[in-house]
């Protein structure tokens, strides 16, 4: 099938009133997560470029089709980033393509920075977006505070194009940090790593990043704390979060620019899963809970982010998706399943008070079912 | 400012309405005597005032959702109440319809620090969910001026931020989940001690929905152990523009302030009368707030101050002690209440883009000449939400008229330079008017919309946050 890919806002809102079947929403397709739609594939990639920027106002317009690599090109020239720090899902799915922001905030996709600043939702100031019977609405704006009228702008972000096209975004954006520091244990099991990153998350030292590789880039077990900032401040931090941590092993400090921004972006991609066999699954729970959940299910593998609130599982293939939908719904979270079988269901099945405000939601923004129809389904 | 009409038939069928509601909570949980209904006839916005047909005072979920289920039964009307603080008559009632207070919901369920949540029932104060925790360290981030009496119900309606936002975010970054009960009486639980709730963004589409969507009984919010330490520096400038500037200038630069508070010199005057915060009186003043060890806040505030400089300030002031930079705080939190002191005044909240700051300050003040009214600024500049105080005579006829007149042109301004008209207050009945200034009218049907889900009969609440004209078809159509 060949893919529409409309050069302007006002022709993907014509394609959208006129089709009679099905659209299958994409930014650059790198991001296939969901139950696989089977319909005429769209994209947004054809609406590409910045609008407008102000860096002193910590503001960014940009069409959904602009490819990630292009914003963060054109932030890094002023010093600024998208700090909530976008995972590339490349490696992990096996995908080719170029990311495009839309399909970030249409996922809501976060890095390990989200521990501290929040989610790509949170810094989602406006949308423009065409709706499923094709008209062009528009909601927030681009200022940082606004509470006129419905937040449909972080309806938006997570909803996988299941109720509107994105056409435009703007995004909060916020200056780079001048140094980063890493805070490394090796050795830790499970349990004693959460129980290490919610002593560093407690403290008043602003970690930006907290996760625990079984498997480190040498093989070994390793606990990982990161700080940002000026350089005299992070020396300060890292020091402070030595001590802390030092009752639980031997603690070493990183701040090597080049090794810090790999061990970062190793989390933030799951470079441990990459390559390997097996089904994946993201969790999201308390973070105490987090190694409890993974010692209960078998031949599972994990990395922790988010201090354990963030789970990548690497499963056997076609593991049983029951068990650990519910170990997870037990402690309270959510599963999703990143790779593997994902035509039996991918999100957590929701209660259905909840399940029904999704339905009534999607019947009005998109009352022909014609927007990625069944990607967010519920699992059986 | 026009509301519905109330109607008969609900005014007819209070005697049933309290027998019932009497009937699934206790007796003095039911307010229904005219007398003691007027302690409910306004939030913070006191130009407009109605009693209401009935209070209740729920003490649990169970009750809350009993409570609405009859009201839903009998097609009455609901308005949610916090502490009944909103500038923007969130909490306005009609004649016919019931105000649901949270007040007696007020309990912590849970604190866990090793996880950094605390969850509340929404009747506590904001400032009490950060006293709950305060002596472990830890604190609530969102800080809106009205904490002491706040109720973090409110906070979610109304998306509340505060000074410290520009680091910390408001209520929508901080909240992870909810017990919400539905207009029919259905409660359900959404997210929790885990970040990014399941499924569509419910939470955040609750927050801000002015009560419309739904009352939430109880939260899961996150806290976060308090930064060593904070100090705010002074800077006083003969300009309002050059402030801005520095505003820009500081941000463009890199550190990120906590908190970056502007002042003009009605404001400094007023609040120098107040408090005694020992502001300079000049044109402009910013307070700039930034936080972390001696030596970090040294390193951070020495970038500020060389930005600072650069604007030819005629004043640049650190904090020298914790009891001077909580002085320097009184005199900018109690700003409201100072020029309230001296006058009335009608409180504004759009927000623009930092860029504007200077145009719009200008044009301000032009508008200002123009309709004869004085207007003094007190806002949050690093994040451009802007709070322009209009000072008139409500004894005076035609001075409010006047002064609604002169809020509306200031409002559109905002949303001219490319902002909106309310940052943090709320739309409720002040704003709601003004709504298709921002939106055109599919992005307010959509938004309607929204509501037809969560609310199919329009009985929360529903004579806010749209024109009247606008959702008259659904208000009528439910009755």
């Amino acid at each position: 099938m060949n893919t529409l890919a409309p050069a302007s806002e006002a022709q993907l809102a014509e394609i959208v009133a006129k089709t009679s079947e099905p659209l299958r929403v994409i930014g650059g397709g790198t991001r296939p997560i969901g139950v696989p739609v089977n319909a005429q594939p769209l994209t947004t990639s054809g609406l590409s470029g910045v609008e407008l920027y102000e860096p002193g106002a910590l503001t960014l317009v940009v069409k959904a089709g602009t490819p990630v690599a292009e914003v963060e090109r054109t932030l890094a020239a002023e010093g600024q980033r998208l700090a909530f720090e976008p995972m590339d899902h490349r490696g992990l799915l096996a995908t080719t393509g170029e990311p495009t922001i839309g399909g970030v905030f249409a996922a809501n996709v976060s890095g390990p920075r989200r521990i501290q600043c929040g989610a790509a939702r949170d810094f989602l100031l406006g949308v423009r977006f065409v709706d499923g019977q094709g008209q062009v609405i528009r909601n927030g704006g681009r200022v940082m505070k606004n509470v006129t009228g419905y937040d449909i702008v972080k309806l938006m972000a997570g909803s996988y194009g299941t109720l509107g096209v994105l056409t435009e975004l703007s995004l909060k954006v916020l200056p780079k940090s001048h140094a980063t520091g890493t805070v490394l244990i090796e050795g830790l099991a499970d349990a004693q790593a959460v129980r290490a990153l919610s002593r560093a998350l407690a403290s008043p030292y602003e970690v930006t990043g907290a996760a625990h590789l079984q498997r480190g880039a040498d093989g070994t077990r390793v606990t990982m704390v990161r700080i940002e900032g000026f350089e005299n401040s992070v020396a300060y931090r890292a020091g402070e979060l030595k001590k802390i941590l030092s009752a639980f092993g031997e603690v070493k400090i990183e701040t090597d620019p080049e090794r810090t921004s790999a061990e970062w972006r190793s989390v933030r991609d799951v470079e441990a899963f990459h390559g390997r066999d097996g089904d994946i699954w993201r969790l999201s729970v308390k973070p105490s809970d987090a190694p409890v959940i993974v010692s209960r299910l078998n031949g599972a593998e994990a990395v922790y982010d988010w201090g354990g609130g963030l789970v990548w599982l690497l499963v056997p293939q076609s593991s049983n998706a029951t068990e650990i939908r519910a170990a997870v719904a037990e402690a309270g979270g959510h599963a999703t399943l990143i790779r593997g079988n994902r035509a039996a269901g991918v999100f957590q099945p929701l209660a259905p008070a909840v399940a029904a405000l999704h339905d009534g939601l999607r019947a009005r923004f998109d009352p022909r079912g014609i927007l990625n129809p069944g990607l967010m389904g519920r699992a059986a | 400012m026009e509301m519905p009409a109330p109607n008969p038939a609900i005014l007819a069928r209070k005697a049933d309405l309290v027998e019932k509601l009497q009937s699934i909570m206790p007796r003095d949980a039911v307010i229904h005597e005219p007398a003691e209904t007027r302690a409910y006839e306004c939030d913070g916005l006191t130009a407009y005032k109605c009693p209401p047909l009935a209070v209740v005072l729920p003490a649990s979920t169970q009750e809350v959702s009993d409570a609405l289920r009859i009201c839903h039964e009998m097609g009455v009307p609901v308005v949610p109440r916090g502490s009944g603080t909103s500038l923007a008559g969130g909490a306005l009632p009609t004649e016919d319809s019931v105000i649901l207070g949270v007040a007696r919901l007020n309990d912590v369920l849970e604190t866990d620090y090793d996880n950094r949540f605390i969850r509340v029932q929404t009747g506590r104060t904001n400032l009490s969910v950060t006293g709950a925790v305060e002596e472990d360290g830890f604190f609530y981030a969102p800080d809106p001026s009205s904490q002491l009496a706040c109720a973090i119900a409110g906070n979610i309606a109304m998306n509340s931020g505060g000074a410290h936002c520009l680091k910390y975010g408001v209520t929508t970054n901080n909240l992870m989940g909810v017990t919400m009960v539905l207009m029919d009486g259905t409660v359900t639980d959404i997210g929790g001690a885990f970040l990014d709730a399941e499924g569509l963004d419910i939470l955040g589409l609750l927050c801000g929905s002015e009560g419309q969507l739904g009352v939430v009984t109880e939260a899961t919010l996150r806290i976060l152990h308090k930064p060593e330490g904070a100090r705010p520096v002074l800077m006083g400038f003969n300009s309002s523009e050059v402030a801005g500037q520095c505003v820009s200038d500081i941000i463009k630069a890199g550190v990120l302030p906590v908190a970056i508070e502007f002042m003009d010199r009605p404001c400094i005057r007023a609040t120098e009368d107040f408090a005694g915060a020992g502001y300079p009186d000049c044109e402009a003043l910013l307070i700039v707030e930034v936080e972390g060890s001696d030596a970090e806040i040294d390193e951070q505030l020495e970038t500020i101050m060389e930005i600072a400089r650069g604007h030819d300030p005629v004043e640049l002031r650190q904090s020298e002690s914790e009891e001077e930079s909580k002085r320097i705080w009184l005199g900018r939190k109690s700003a409201f209440g100072a020029m309230g002191q001296i006058n009335d005044y009608m409180c504004l909240d759009g927000t623009i883009p930092v860029s504007q700051l200077p145009y719009v300050l200008r044009r301000t003040e032009e508008l200002s000449k123009e309709f004869g009214l004085d207007v003094a600024n007190v806002f949050h500049a690093g994040d451009g939400n802007m709070h322009p105080l209009i000072l008139f005579d409500a004894n005076k006829p035609g001075d409010l008229e006047t002064c609604e007149a002169l809020g509306a042109e200031i409002l559109k301004l905002c949303v001219e330079v490319g902002g909106c008209l309310t940052g943090e207050h709320g739309v409720g009945i002040e704003k709601r008017d003004l709504m298709l200034h921002q939106y055109d009218p599919a992005d307010l049907e959509i938004q309607m919309a929204v509501k037809d889900v969560f609310d199919p009969k329009w009985l929360l609440n529903p004579a806010k946050v749209f024109p009247l004209a606008s959702s008259d078809a659904r208000r009528i159509a439910a009755e």
